[in-house]
């Protein structure tokens, strides 16, 4: 029963780094761009939501409002700044966007203030609901695991079904060309940029109440997402999908069960010692393991 | 590197000289502000100048290489708490440890290339930074005091500032001789060759896989001991050491200072820690200075100041 629970958890947390892989993955994929200020929409995302609900006293409203909100700054980060950096070396890009990271983390810390916000959960959604006979799980994490779900749904329609991932897809191949099809890439490249940042300030307006608001929110997800990347492959939305949903599982599952694993081993004070450090490890062994089997993933993009 | 007499020699000879003149500037003031200030840029400067064999001459973009720092201080602070305080044990089996991790890291990271690889150093890092968050024994998130600097018996007092301030310039001054002894050496040109046309190397016989391998070894073990030198210096270790956040501070460092220069690293760690304590006397708030700065050196001074002073255009 416990695990059940604790496997939903997981299921949720991965869906929440599918939200901010696929950002990091669409970006990297079409731009060739190397984005560590991507937690930084994360945290953007839900202290824009944790404000707006708090001003307009409405959870929905004041996410709505935090989503827009990210989507415009992402846009203006990428017209001012990153634009510039599309093309260049991927050392440039990861220092460039490293310098955003502190900027963005000291603008907060200047607007905000260093305390954190809490943003509360709606009334109509903290009830916990029945899901199976004489089992209940909190409905706010039902509701995130059922927007994620839409959201990839929604992801996958877009890229694979409309005119606009048509040209995503077709930038990713070969930009040259399509630039030269008469398509103004660099909106493309600005609109795919904010709706990535979109995706990762849903991630983090939605996880907000289930954790405190608070700087640096984003910065240890985001490592996070890396590793669902590699697992996934960089570029592939399928893979950063799967990746995800197993990290997920794999972390919060293991972080659950492991100490009672390991007990069975063991005696229960070297079990104490060693079952949070072996918990925070397992997917980075997962991870190394992947690369040793498969350099590039489980799912890599055809090579270019 | 004709004329001798450039603004970049010149340069790098009157750091050298003020960084050897400090502790007498100090001794006639009194104000040991600056000799602790320094210690610690020497040591991140010893740091930068390991990570610039493999960022620099080898192209390897680490963005782990804080946990070097980590796992050398961690080192010294476990054999403290547990009683062991001579450095002539400490100090060897940090380097191990060091060297060891780096092998083992080394030959997963190196597999992959590009993006991964930036990605997979950090992860590997963040791997070791909630290990050592997870040492209760040890402290755990809060970290762990070091009651005792190593001890070398009447060699060398550690818990002098200046003699320590002297031991860590000398042994920055020893790794950047063995860097440009390094480079410059069989070795340093198959790396420097891996770095431009990895397959035209192996084409011509060079296993670049070993080579780059032992090159992270070696800039691991450099760190190592730059980690065994700031545990000392702050006597106090503590997961904050190895934060992601000072991998990307190393790197910013030998870029700012110039890649693949011997003194780079130097002039970069200097440049920016005075920076960053020039900026948070006036505001509390010079993250939001030094940020887009990082952008902008990126954006329009793609040699560093190193690439500037020799007025050289890197490709």
């Amino acid at each position: 029963m416990l695990l059940l629970e604790q496997c939903l958890n997981g299921l949720q947390f991965g869906l929440l780094l599918f939200l901010l892989a696929a950002g990091l993955t669409l970006v990297f994929g079409i731009m060739d761009l190397v984005n560590l200020a991507h937690g930084s929409f994360y945290m953007i995302g839900a202290y824009c939501a944790a404000t707006f609900a708090a001003v307009t006293g409405s959870f929905v409203l004041g996410a709505l409002l935090g989503l827009v909100a990210t989507l415009i700054v992402g846009m203006m980060v990428d017209v001012l700044a990153l634009r510039r950096l599309y093309g260049r070396d991927h050392l440039d890009q990861v220092l460039g966007t490293f310098g955003l990271i502190l900027f963005f983390n000291e603008l907060v810390r200047l607007i905000w203030g260093p305390a954190g916000l809490s943003l509360p959960v709606p009334g109509w959604l903290s009830a916990a609901v029945e899901i199976l006979p004489g089992i209940y799980y909190p409905s706010y994490r039902i509701a995130i695991i059922v927007v994620a779900l839409l959201v990839a749904l929604f992801l996958y329609i877009v890229v694979m079904r409309t005119r606009l991932g048509m040209l995503i897809r077709a930038g990713a191949a070969n930009r040259e060309m399509v630039g030269a099809l008469g398509i103004n890439i660099k909106r493309l490249y600005t609109l795919v940029f904010g709706l990535g940042a979109a995706l990762a300030g849903l991630a983090g307006l939605m996880q907000a109440p289930i954790l405190t608001v608070q700087i640096g929110m984003g910065e240890n997800i985001l490592i996070l997402a890396f590793v669902v990347i590699i697992i996934g492959g960089i570029g592939s939305i399928r893979g950063a999908f799967l990746a995800a949903i197993f990290v997920g599982l794999v972390d919060t599952v293991g972080r659950a069960f492991l100490p009672d694993l390991l007990r069975l081993a063991m005696s229960p004070a070297a079990a104490a010692t060693l079952a949070p450090a072996l918990s925070s490890m397992l997917i980075y062994l997962l991870m190394a393991l992947v690369l040793v089997l498969r350099p590039e993933g489980l799912f890599p993009v055809g090579s270019k | 590197m004709k004329d001798k007499f450039n603004a970049r020699s010149i340069v790098i000879a009157c750091l050298l000289a003020l960084l050897a003149l400090l502790p007498v500037y100090v001794g006639l003031t009194g104000h040991y502000f600056p000799l602790t200030l320094f210690t610690r840029i020497v040591i991140l400067a010893l740091a930068a100048t390991s990570l610039n064999v493999i960022l620099g001459y080898g192209g390897m973009v680490s963005f782990g290489h804080a946990a070097y720092l980590g796992i050398g201080g961690y080192v010294v602070g476990i054999l403290a708490k547990e009683g062991i305080a001579s450095g002539l044990v400490q100090w060897p089996l940090a380097l191990a440890v060091s060297a060891m991790a780096a092998r083992i890291g080394g030959a997963l990271c190196l597999r992959t290339r590009g993006v991964y690889f930036i990605m997979i150093t950090l992860a590997f890092a963040q791997m070791i930074y909630y290990v050592a968050v997870g040492l209760d024994r040890y402290g755990g998130d809060d970290g762990l005091t070091i009651y005792r600097r190593s001890q070398f018996g009447s060699l060398i007092n550690l818990s002098s500032k200046i003699e320590f301030y002297y031991l860590c310039l000398a042994l920055l001054l020893a790794a950047i001789y063995l860097t440009w002894r390094l480079v410059n050496s069989r070795f340093g040109m198959a790396i420097r060759g891996a770095r431009s046309n990895d397959r035209r190397m192996r084409a011509i016989g060079f296993p670049t896989f070993r080579y780059r391998l032992v090159a992270f070894v070696i800039a691991g073990t450099m760190c190592g001991l730059a980690g065994v030198l700031l545990a000392n210096h702050t006597d106090f270790i503590s997961p904050a050491v190895m934060h992601w956040t000072r991998s990307g501070d190393l790197i910013v460092m030998v870029v700012l200072g110039g890649m693949g220069s011997l003194f780079g690293p130097l002039i970069g760690a200097v440049t920016l820690l005075v920076l960053e304590e020039a900026l948070s006397g006036i505001t509390e708030y010079w993250q939001i200075i030094v940020g887009p700065l990082f952008l902008l050196v990126v954006l329009f001074a793609r040699g560093g100041i190193d690439g500037m002073l020799a007025g050289a255009h890197r490709g």
